[in-house]
């Protein structure tokens, strides 16, 4: 009798539908619900919620793992890659998922009109796409060039359905779209299509819904997270934080150094509207590696970031395993060792300020964006560190819009201090900051002829790391042109802050990861505690 | 002058005095003690120290030089301008009147805002922190006479057909001494009320151009960087002596009210 | 009478309306950093999308032929298409204008509420320092930012909406008392006074009624007031009106937004201010004004 009431009593509970709902933020409407189209951070979120992809990243080991797709395999030089799909995987809407899919979603996303960064990783070189099916589950994809890291950039490409009469909406991820109400939230239900199940058999996702709130305000944001009417909080600064550990230090995550920097860059262009003294400052190399030796790193992540940020040792995080050359170290801070390479370069100190052997006060300025307290401490401590070596520092923070201008349109500005999101960990994401001839080698931009040495050492290496397919020759490459920026210092790479989080104690299966999206990156697998785990 | 106005004189007094020694009494608003960063009061940091560690004390009374004397420098300009404006406008009366307040309602409309960051692109990047505040301050003062023209205009409307106005028309006095005698006396209090209304609300203007890069630059301080130190409310429930920049405007905003108080000659 | 100062009105708005939406567009365009998109700075792009992108502002940069374009369109009830977020101006403004009215009734109603009743018990109540109190709390309101205030609301759990009120309410009280206080002081009070009709009707039908007309021309200053004051106000809020709507258009240099914002801004403020003149005119007709 008893063990027929706790049989009972399982069955009803497996049985059960059950009701969890996740909440958090985005922190701005989304500009496009089309996968294929995301330019924007909150249209990225909900990409990924939605989106099935043949390829992913596990954001936890950093390795690539088949979803849509079984198998792959990338040959002709990462100019071909050939899918084995799951079989018997269907749309939300029912529709079956086939090899046209695959094609069509391709056909689409190398349509030059599209113009988008997920489409311009694929078009290494202009040319048409050759896709087709190769056999009933079977599709293959040739591209107009080699595309360093092929297989990891299907990561980013969502399947659209060739033949849903709901289109784009139809969708392949654990979640759907179910109801946006603009300025106010948006509302993804579990896609009752939805092809993956645990190891126990059961489907996924776990949650029913997560919902969306537009929430620009962070202290808003963690106000209803205090309250519990949010449930993650999934970028958290350092103040905020300290705050919410002292008050619910079990809510709290620091996952620890996320693959962005900070940065700070002289203006290096030879046709800038600069002083031409000033430029000549800038352009040199001891010039520069003064700065970054008189910049207190260690007290920038003390005291800015509260010790959630590591010292950055060039343009690859710590946090990225594979790539980052082991060899480097950060820049140790010694004001000592700054002033004798300034004297070598005869600069003089007279009273309290420096001078250039011309006579020429040092006196620069540097701008970053208004609005970003971190930003604003970060330059009042730089402008401090600089004025123990008599550099008069003016700190100018400017609109954000203002500030593209200077650095991208007028090139009127004398140093900048940066943020730099890295979104993937492949050194080929990163080819138009370090070839001299793109537009985001921000020191130096559209170089007709590379204008140093080792500029164009730093072209044709990572040149070479993307036409080699092999990992290891690919990272011999690239941990030479990271040395190379150690040395000559280009950029000046600050820290790299951390990954801080909020979650809900109620919110489990979480493993938060310092990839994007750190918290959610699981999201089929997250579930509220309390609420029942459902069976179809 | 009642025993409130002197009361309310004094303080104002005090404040002024402690911004114009602020030199003597706190040596540095900008050195970094970054060991002590926000930091509890103490003998040594008698309002504790920010997140950068720097004097909170310090700042503030450095602080209070710029806003003291650059707001209502701002506040007297706008006031002059929307008095000159507004007052002819309401004096003259029929078309110029219809004009001028149209022209005040386009100019109310207009996202000034562009201006202020074309102005600031204009601007050499190593302008000084004083310079640059300066003119924000001018800018402020130049764009903000539009609203208080409107009251002023129909103020003056108001007291243009009054009776005795008339009656002095009547009596053959000449415009310049209308306007002069009878006139600019009954606007005073609505122009004094004006004057330390855009007083708090330029020094607020500033920490909100702030967000765009338009406010002061390090290592100045202002009351209005200060007063956006209270958005982060928790912060401020936990280190309740951020509040002194608050408290500090509050004091001198009500006092200016006291000491310019009108009329009245009755008790209230 | 009233038609023709009907019509003078309506001239004036669409005279003002024209004029704005240029001079607003001109500013915008010669504001530093327009032109630019934030996705330049993204290392992906290809040298194409990035033309792509520089080619979406080119029909912005004549800002008279893009006014031009804009007003045929805007005849034609096409009121643009946002860049910066990716959807039709007239749904942006459908969903938004109900929230920023909502927005402004708090603020006018509650600003005229707390400043008028204020004012008016002040200048009744005629005792030693009845006026310190609401001197006090105006100035508390003038001294602590907008965002503060608004945090304050939120988290005691009220709208922060009524922040708008109370940056409005220290402007009425201080001028609504001014007018009171003025004409409290008028010759023909005190004779009123002598001829013993009671305290209250003295109060009301020879200070309050002679002095409506002024206390008019503030409730236009409200509306603009509260209007200012809901850009903030909103955009700390999050809550999704015109006014969060003009600051992303402002950060974005969204021309087409912020053309058609500015002219909304500007029909408010006629509208309101035009009421106000209107009252003016009924309570004193042989005024010239119009």
């Amino acid at each position: 009798m008893l063990k027929h009431s706790v049989v009972l009593l399982f069955a009803s509970v497996f049985l059960a539908q059950s009701a969890s709902e996740l909440r958090f933020s985005l922190r701005a409407d989304p500009k496009t619900f089309h996968p294929l189209e995301v330019e924007d951070e909150a249209s990225e979120t909900i990409r990924y919620l939605t989106g099935g992809v043949l390829i992913r990243l596990n954001r936890s080991t950093q390795q690539i793992e088949g979803e849509l797709a079984s198998k792959w395999k990338v040959s002709e030089n990462g100019r071909r890659i050939d899918f084995e799909l799951r079989p018997k995987i269907a749309f939300s809407d029912g529709t079956p998922f086939t090899c046209e899919d695959v094609v069509y979603t391709l056909t689409q996303l190398m349509d030059p009109a599209l113009h988008s960064p997920v489409g311009d990783g694929f078009r290494s070189t202009p040319g048409p796409l050759d896709a087709k099916c190769t056999g009933p589950s079977a599709v293959m994809a040739r591209f107009p060039g080699p595309v360093a890291a092929l297989a990891a950039q299907f990561d980013s490409v969502a399947m659209l359905s060739a033949h849903s009469p709901r289109k784009e909406a139809a969708v392949l991820g654990p979640f759907e779209v179910a109801d946006y109400k603009p300025g106010s939230y948006v509302l993804l239900r579990r896609n009752p299509n939805y092809w993956k199940r645990d190891a126990a058999g059961k489907s996924l996702p776990y949650l029913d819904s997560i919902r969306l709130e537009i929430q620009q305000n962070r202290e808003l944001e963690l106000l209803r997270f205090r309250r519990g009417e949010l449930d993650i909080v999934n970028k958290l600064d350092p103040e905020m934080y300290e705050r919410l550990s002292s008050e619910m230090p079990h809510s709290v995550v620091d996952a620890g150094p996320s693959l962005d920097w900070e940065v700070v860059f002289l203006n290096e262009l030879a046709s800038s509207p600069l002083a031409d003294y000033k430029r000549r400052w800038f352009r040199s190399e001891e010039f520069r590696r003064a700065i970054s030796d008189a910049i207190h790193r260690d007290d920038l992540v003390r005291v800015v970031y509260r010790g959630h940020a590591r010292a950055a040792v060039g343009p690859v995080s710590i946090a990225n395993r594979f790539w980052l050359n082991a060899g480097l170290k950060p820049p140790v801070y010694s004001a000592a060792s700054a002033l004798d390479l300034l004297e070598r370069q005869g600069f003089h100190r007279s009273g309290n300020s420096l001078f250039d052997r011309d006579g020429h006060k040092v006196e620069f300025s540097m701008i970053t964006n208004a609005g970003n307290k971190l930003h604003e401490r970060m330059l009042a401590l730089i402008q401090q560190d600089l004025g123990q070596l008599g550099i008069q520092l003016n700190v100018v923070t400017l609109d954000f819009p203002s500030l593209i201008e200077r650095i991208s349109r007028s090139f009127d500005y004398e140093s900048v201090l940066m943020a730099f999101t890295n979104i993937g960990l492949d050194p080929s994401d990163q080819m138009n900051v370090w070839l001299s001839s793109a537009a985001n080698h921000q020191w130096n931009p559209n170089q007709k002829t590379p204008d140093t040495p080792w500029e164009a050492e730093i072209d044709r290496l990572m040149r070479a790391q993307a036409a080699a397919q092999e990992p290891g020759k690919r990272k011999a490459y690239f941990d030479k042109v990271q040395a190379i920026v150690a040395d000559k210092a280009p950029m000046l790479f600050l820290v790299n802050p951390n990954v801080l989080s909020a979650v809900s104690p109620n919110v489990k299966n979480v493993a938060p990861a310092t990839l994007r999206p750190q918290i959610y990156w699981n999201a089929e697998r997250l579930y509220i505690s309390g609420s029942l785990v459902s069976q179809r | 002058m009642n025993r409130t106005q002197k009361a309310a004189l004094i303080v104002l007094a005090m404040v002024a005095l402690a911004a114009l020694a602020a030199g003597l009494l706190a040596p540095s608003y900008s050195q970094q003690f970054r060991d002590s960063i926000s930091a509890p009061p103490s003998s040594r940091f008698p309002l504790g120290t920010d997140d950068l560690g720097r004097d909170r004390l310090a700042r503030l009374l450095y602080g209070t030089r710029v806003s003291v004397l650059l707001a209502p420098a701002a506040a007297l300009l706008s006031t002059l301008l929307a008095g000159l404006i507004g007052g002819t406008a309401g004096y003259l009366g029929g078309r110029w009147e219809r004009i001028v307040t149209a022209a005040i309602d386009l100019f109310l409309s207009l996202p000034w805002l562009f201006l202020l960051l074309a102005i600031r692109a204009l601007l050499p990047l190593n302008t000084s922190p004083v310079a640059s505040v300066t003119i924000t301050f001018l800018l402020l003062g130049c764009l903000g006479w539009a609203s208080p023209a409107r009251i002023i205009r129909a103020g003056t409307r108001s007291l243009a057909n009054s009776d005795f106005l008339l009656q002095a028309r009547a009596a053959g006095t000449p415009s310049a001494r209308l306007i002069w005698r009878h006139l600019l006396p009954n606007l005073r209090p609505m122009l004094a009320a004006q004057f330390w209304l855009s007083i708090p609300v330029f020094i607020l203007s500033e920490a909100n151009l702030g967000l765009l890069g338009l406010g002061i630059s390090e290592p100045l301080p202002s009351w209005g960087a200060l007063l956006r130190e209270l958005e982060n409310y928790s912060a401020v429930l936990q280190n309740p002596w951020m509040l002194a920049p608050a408290v500090l405007l509050v004091a001198v905003v009500s006092c200016l009210q006291l000491l310019l108080r009108t009329e009245d000659r009755t008790p209230c | 009478m009233l038609t023709r100062v009907l019509l003078r009105q309506a001239r004036r708005l669409l005279i003002v309306l024209l004029l704005g939406g240029l001079l607003g567009a001109t500013l915008v365009r010669l504001g530093s950093g327009f032109g630019v998109d934030e996705r330049e700075l993204d290392p992906r792009l290809s040298p194409d999308t990035r033309a792509a992108i520089h080619a979406e502002h080119a029909t912005e940069n004549n800002i008279v032929i893009f006014y031009a374009h804009y007003l045929a369109g805007l005849a034609r009830g096409d009121l643009g298409f946002s860049r910066s977020l990716n959807r039709p101006i007239s749904k942006l403004l459908a969903e938004r204008l109900p929230v920023s009215l909502e927005s402004l009734a708090y603020g006018v109603l509650g600003g005229v509420a707390l400043g008028l009743g204020l004012a008016l018990l002040t200048v009744w109540w005629r005792v030693p320092g009845a006026d310190l109190a609401p001197a006090v709390l105006s100035g508390l309101c003038l001294a602590v930012p907008a965002a503060v205030l608004a945090l304050v609301f939120l988290w005691i759990g009220a709208s922060g909406r009524w922040a708008i009120a109370l940056i409005v309410f220290p402007h009425v009280y201080r001028y609504s008392k001014n007018v009171l206080a003025a004409m409290r002081q008028s010759p023909h009070v005190p004779a009123a006074e002598a001829r013993g009709l009671s305290p209250a009707r003295v109060f009301w039908a020879h200070v309050f009624t002679p002095a409506a007309p002024q206390l008019a021309a503030i409730a236009g200053l409200a509306v603009s007031l509260a209007f200012g004051a809901s850009i903030p106000i909103e955009v700390i809020c999050d809550t999704p009106g015109v006014g969060q709507l003009a600051w992303r258009a402002a950060l974005d240099r969204d021309l087409p937004l912020l053309v058609i914002i500015t002219m909304l801004i500007a029909l408010m403020t006629l509208v309101a201010n035009s009421l106000a003149d209107l009252a003016l005119a009924a309570w004193a007709p042989a005024s010239d004004a119009f």
